[in-house]
């Protein structure tokens, strides 16, 4: 038995960045500045945050409302907005059926209402735009990857991006009208004429990871509930993606 | 902070065992880790406590359940803001595996880490006097790889990314060393009744 342990699989992945902790401990106020809705079910919200310390694509933030009795709900959204939108970011709600805090924004808030947020948080998730990003998304876990696609076109950047991304339907598909010839949609429910419909599969990663895959390798991204997370990250280990080259944010 | 426009909150039923910030989760029990859930058969599995102590040691499995059965029966507090109340882990108090290795009066810290390779830190202080254990069972039954089975170390006093998934190890230190979350950004401690959610908090 040796002295040092040596983990058997490869999970040590370090954060992509430095998280500043002077950020992350800090409540700043975001002023809600406009409202688009996405699909029946999901807006962006826009908001003023003058003292934005910056943030990179993949990166979330802690959100709290507060009731006049002093009650408080706090929540993790994934920023949609990509770095460089000064003192301005963008967030993506799905409605959740009785949501205590989606609630509040899909039936109360409008432009001039106060939150405040803290963050940026988490560098793991983090995409700086240095390595070949393979993103795989589902429902509003389509979030932090949009702002990693947004990043990648106003930077230049010139490291492939490929997105596959899960929606019921076309009409649930978030960001519908915003993917380029990056993204191929997967329809589980209902597609349009000639589209197949069925889950994320084992034909839809195993072209990237053979035909398709840059020199290097790809740095996998994947994001959406945890049901979600599990299938589509099995997909990639079988498919022979490294598992310490896997990142995963589960929305719960 | 002002208050929310419009926000009044769900109806609030006052719950002494909720901390601050935290929700009652219910039956729902959220997966949260970074990882992909790794395959790790009890035969594959075993835990080390080293550094600084008399006699660094390995258990397997068979030798981890040898020693004497302990369960906890409580309450355990994400810092995503969910808590789930009266839950049952069946496993060994940590105890039992500490007075095996002898630490060292020097000892102040650990680091907790992983099959994966997923760290944490806690003072070693946390760790003992019937306060953490290594559990393998859930409400009897054993506890489910996306919860960390085939074991994962229970500390529920404090938030449960301190409580490592598919636990593999401790390493006793005399200094604090942030381990995968501390370096990003949360707090070193993490106790749920101070909101010890991030570092600074
Ligand atoms: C890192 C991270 C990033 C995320 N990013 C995004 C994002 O970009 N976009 C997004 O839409 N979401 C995101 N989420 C999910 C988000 O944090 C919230 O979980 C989600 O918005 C639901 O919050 P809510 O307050 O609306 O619902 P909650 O009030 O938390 O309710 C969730 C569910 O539980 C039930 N429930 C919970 N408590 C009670 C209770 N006391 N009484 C009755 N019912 C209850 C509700 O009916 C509902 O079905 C993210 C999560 C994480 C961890």
């Amino acid at each position: 038995m040796t002295e040092t342990f040596v983990p058997p699989t490869g999970f040590a992945v370090p954060g992509r960045i430095a998280v500043s902790n002077r950020a992350a401990a800090l409540w700043q106020t975001a002023t809600l500045t406009e409202v688009r809705r996405e699909t029946p079910r999901a807006s962006t919200f826009r908001f003023a945050v003058p003292g934005w310390a910056g943030h990179l694509p993949g990166q979330h933030l802690m959100l709290r409302l507060r009731a006049e009795d002093g009650y408080t709900a706090q929540r993790h959204y994934s920023i949609a907005s990509p770095p460089g939108d000064a003192g301005h970011i963008e967030l993506t709600l799905d409605h959740v059926e009785g949501g205590e805090v989606s609630g509040w924004f899909h039936t109360v808030a409008k432009p001039g209402d106060e939150v405040e947020v803290r963050g940026p948080l988490s560098g793991f998730f983090a995409w700086p735009g240095d390595r070949p990003a393979l993103l795989i998304g589902a429902g509003s876990g389509v979030v932090p990857l949009m702002s990693m696609i947004r990043h990648h076109r106003a930077c230049g950047v010139t490291v492939p991006l490929r997105l596959l991304v899960s929606a019921r339907g076309p009409e649930e598909l978030i960001y519908a009208r915003k993917y380029g010839t990056e993204t191929t949609p997967v329809f589980t429910r209902r597609a349009p004429e000639g589209v197949p419909v069925g889950r994320l599969a084992a034909s839809h990663v195993a072209p990237l990871l053979a035909a398709e895959q840059p020199p290097g390798g790809w740095e996998a991204y994947v994001c959406g509930s945890n049901a979600f997370a599990e299938h589509a990250s099995r997909l990639l280990v079988a498919a022979g993606q490294p598992v310490h080259r896997i990142r995963i944010e589960r929305f719960g | 902070m002002n208050v929310t426009r419009g926000f009044s909150g769900r109806p609030r039923v006052y719950n002494a065992g909720l901390p601050p910030g935290q929700y009652d989760a219910g039956d729902d029990w959220p997966v949260l880790s970074a990882e992909v859930t790794p395959d790790l058969a009890p035969a594959d599995w075993s835990f080390r406590i080293d550094g600084l102590v008399a006699e660094p040691h390995t258990w397997d499995w068979a030798e981890a359940h040898a020693l004497p059965a302990s369960a906890y029966e409580g309450d355990i507090h994400c810092v995503t803001s969910w808590s789930k109340f009266g839950v049952r882990f069946g496993g060994v108090s940590l105890d039992a595996f500490l007075d095996a290795v002898r630490p060292d009066g020097s000892a102040t810290h650990a680091v907790a880490y992983s099959h994966t390779g997923y760290t944490t830190n806690l003072p070693l202080a946390d760790l003992t006097g019937g306060r953490a254990w290594i559990a393998w069972e859930y409400e009897g039954r054993p506890l489910p790889a996306e919860h960390g089975g085939p074991a994962r170390l229970l500390v529920p006093h404090l938030y449960f990314w301190k409580s490592a998934k598919w636990i593999a190890g401790l390493r006793l230190l005399d200094h604090d060393e942030p381990g995968f979350w501390e370096q990003n950004g949360y707090h070193a401690r993490g106790n749920p009744w101070d909101e010890q959610r991030y570092s600074g908090d």
